[in-house]
């Protein structure tokens, strides 16, 4: 019956209302065209920019000193060697958790620095900002500034325009194949393959790689721009869950800038804002944003139009920051006539970002401190499974595969365990008088071994375990591993 | 040609001009990317055409200006593949079947090639990782060796094969018995003896009186002790391994109509470094001598 009632309730008040007109949802691109600023956060953009060319370009070719045989790079994420080295720690293929450890740690830093200080990362660090913010440099140095540029696309084709937009576009390219160019550095020993590349030495694979990126970045900081912090990162949609009334953003002081309008000089400022609607701050948004509107998912948080807005303040004569990087809070507290509360910067939700950092970092350098320099995996032949020997007794074997991480030779021994009666025999290494195997471990290498374990068919039940042990020079355990040890079925006979 | 393009009264959006009782088609053109990727496949298609071979006729089909055809690319992998190995090879080639158990590295390169070319030519009788078939071919992996176990004797082996039609193949043949050589009775009495040879006989009087027999009979090949006899194949009688099965039945039933295992030679088949590499993986697989 409700539903009834619901239902014709609607009815009637879809008839009360005017018929809609009918529009599209669908809004097309409309093509940014950020103007020049000048001020002291652009500069700090600048700075930000070359700082991380720098490191992105630079890194791959410091050198670290890791004895003869190794790379002596210091940052090498070595596909062929599965090996990645971090200036003085080495993390081999199976350690890859302790990458992902560090990216954890990375992600964490994220949210705690954007629980202070807002979007800094989209705003200055990320680099998708970073290089499109030098394209941009590159379009307006090129093509001139937002109203030469507005003009140039309205322009009908001439040779002029295409002559432009052939210089621009060849600079993008040489600035994106150098991009990717320097990006395989990061994976293979930098000069070597540098000469590789130059001399056309390098494999196909690694041309198509470079391309790859090269095309990437000419997309994606060419063409794509906002587009990508708009539609195609997942960060945005996600990063108000850090935000809290404390958290700094780029904010436009509503409480004295409306209401908003053009202004005479000369004129009062009773009864009115300090917005004289210059669209200033619109015109440089490298989003094409209006801050004005509030706080919204495509501001970036690069504090740009804060430069912007500060210049003509400067010019009218007004204070400055009327659009600024503030909290809600304090905002809040300044529009109510109240006094400015002070920045938080310990609070509840900091404090937790801080704590699962810490705990992630002390997990990880926990693990990396007493991580084994001594690795072994027991593989045991299920082809066949077990062989009767002609006394009658049972044989199994097994693939063992020996991991010495150090960069010295060790002198290891293995012994068996866990089945008293059974021998251990590894051919081309003769046993001790005491039943256990020497293995002389060559530094940084896997070693692959061929191993035989011998028991007497009265003890061989139809499945049980034994164990491995590999012991070190002064007898320490470094590594132990169970493995199976199959007989045949119905137990020990006899 | 309609003269007058009519528009959607609703959407405001063009339309095509056909009408199906009543219905009229909105014009929404495919998207212009899409358009332009199909025409560039249109493009790669002809040259493609032009460059490799694509038009099939009768009895054949067009070459490509490239005379490119997955037949030569295979061959060309094939090549570039082995010269890869050459290294490797020419060790195996050069290296004597003794020194490669030596040798680490020479071994670790012929028990690689050693399993391809099992897998390939003997896992099908001798079953993967020389596993051997329960009363028919023999395990591989385990100590005890009808034809010798030396990596030599199994080169030996896979050379000429056993039994087989290559003339310097090795054979030898055990009588029939059960054809009126022996009474049943006293094949009876064999087969205890030869329990016994390995502690399982059933009736020591039986075996007492099998003794008899088998020093006649049987201690020539086999040895009087039952210990076998490699030059002539003759399996050993006192271990645990039995090829045709070590119950009094499986031992009564081999003394009276033997079977006989045929293995084929491999001269011929795989060439000389292939076949070392396969005796050293079969020596290696834990029984070799």
């Amino acid at each position: 019956m409700s539903e009834q009632v619901a239902s014709e309730s609607a009815v009637s008040r879809k008839a009360s209302r005017p018929p809609e007109k009918r529009e599209s949802l669908y809004a097309d691109w409309v093509k940014v065209h950020p103007k020049a600023v000048k001020g002291p956060i652009r500069r700090i953009k600048w700075i930000a920019l070359v700082v991380f060319l720098a490191i992105y370009y630079l890194v791959p070719w410091l050198r670290w000193d890791r004895g003869p045989g190794a790379p002596d790079q210091a940052m090498l994420l070595s596909m062929d060697e599965g090996r990645a080295y971090i200036l003085g720690l080495e993390i081999w293929a199976q350690e890859i958790y302790y990458l992902t450890g560090l990216l954890v740690l990375a992600a964490l830093g994220l949210f705690f620095v954007t629980s202070l200080f807002g979007r800094i990362w989209c705003g200055y660090a990320c680099p998708q900002t970073v290089w499109t913010d030098l394209f941009l440099a590159v379009e307006r140095f090129v093509e001139g500034d937002r109203n030469a540029r507005i003009r140039l696309d309205q322009a009908p084709l001439s040779l002029a325009k295409l002559a432009k937009r052939g210089v621009k576009h060849g600079i993008w390219i040489v600035i994106a194949v150098l991009t990717g160019g320097a990006w395989v550095f990061y994976f293979w020993d930098a000069p070597t393959i540098a000469r590789e590349l130059l001399t056309g030495d390098a494999g196909t694979g690694l041309y198509a790689l470079i391309f790859l990126f090269t095309a990437t970045t000419y997309l994606l900081a060419g063409w794509a721009r906002e587009q990508v912090c708009t539609y195609m990162c997942p960060w945005p949609r996600f990063q108000s869950a850090m935000f809290d009334e404390d958290t700094l953003i780029v904010t436009y002081e509503r409480w004295r800038g409306e209401p908003r309008g053009s202004h005479k000089a000369g004129a009062g400022w009773e009864g009115r804002g300090d917005c004289v609607d210059c669209n200033q701050c619109v015109a440089v948004c490298p989003t094409g944003i209006d801050i004005r509107d509030g706080s919204q998912l495509e501001c970036i948080g690069c504090g740009l139009c804060i430069d912007a807005c500060n210049a003509v303040m400067a010019k009218v004569g007004r204070p400055a920051n009327l659009i600024t990087f503030d909290t809600q809070r304090a905002q809040d507290a300044i529009a109510k006539g109240r006094e400015r509360p002070r920045f938080q910067l310990v609070r509840l939700r900091t404090a937790v970002y801080l704590a699962i950092m810490a705990f992630v970092g002390i997990a990880m350098l926990i693990g990396l401190a007493t991580r084994s320099p001594v690795e072994m995996n027991a593989l045991h032949e299920r082809n066949p499974l077990f062989v009767t020997l002609s006394d009658g007794s049972i044989r199994n074997a097994y693939t063992l595969r020996v991991l010495n991480k150090r960069l010295e030779e060790r002198e290891l021994v293995l012994a068996l365990e866990g089945l008293p009666g059974a021998v251990l025999t590894l051919p081309g290494h003769p046993a001790r008088p005491d039943g256990r195997v020497a293995l002389r471990a060559k530094p940084d290498e896997v070693m692959t071994l061929q191993a035989f374990v011998k028991a007497p068919r009265d003890i061989v039940r139809e499945s049980q375990e034994i164990r491995l042990v590999l012991r070190g020079e002064k007898g320490q355990v470094e590594a132990e591993r169970a493995a199976p040890f199959k007989g045949p079925p119905g137990g020990p006979s006899r | 040609m309609p003269t007058k393009i009519e528009k959607d009264a609703l959407t405001g959006i063009e339309l095509k001009g056909h009408e199906w009782d009543g219905i009229k088609e909105l014009n929404t053109p495919l998207p212009r990317w899409w358009l332009y990727v199909f025409y560039a496949t249109i493009v790669w298609a002809a040259g493609y055409m032009v460059f490799y071979p694509a038009v099939p006729w009768l009895g054949g089909h067009s070459v490509g200006v490239l005379g490119y055809t997955a037949r030569d690319d295979l061959a060309d992998k094939l090549k570039a593949q082995q010269a890869r190995r050459a290294g490797g090879v020419a060790k195996i080639e050069a290296a004597a079947p003794a020194a490669i158990l030596k040798d680490q590295e020479l071994l670790k390169i012929a028990r690689r090639g050693g399993e391809v070319a099992f897998k390939e030519n003997c896992a099908a009788c001798h079953g993967v990782g020389g596993a051997g078939t329960k009363g028919s071919y023999p395990v591989l992996a385990d100590d005890d060796w009808i034809w010798g176990g030396s990596v030599d004797a199994i080169a030996l082996t896979i050379r000429h094969g056993i039994r087989s039609e290559d003339p310097n193949a090795r054979a030898s043949e055990m009588p029939a018995y059960g054809a009126g050589l022996l009474t049943p009775a006293q094949i009876d009495e064999v087969a205890e003896f030869v329990l016994s040879l390995s502690g399982k006989a059933t009736s020591t009087a039986a075996a007492g009186k099998g003794s008899i027999t088998y020093a006649e009979q049987c201690a020539a090949c086999h040895g009087e002790k039952g210990q076998g006899n490699v030059e002539l194949g003759a399996p050993k009688l006192s271990d645990q391994i039995w090829l045709y099965g070590g119950t009094k039945a499986a031992i009564v039933a081999q003394v009276s109509k033997p079977r006989q295992g045929v293995m084929p030679a491999f001269e011929g088949r795989l060439d000389e470094t292939t076949r070392k590499m396969l005796a050293v993986y079969v020596h290696a697989l834990g029984g070799g001598q």
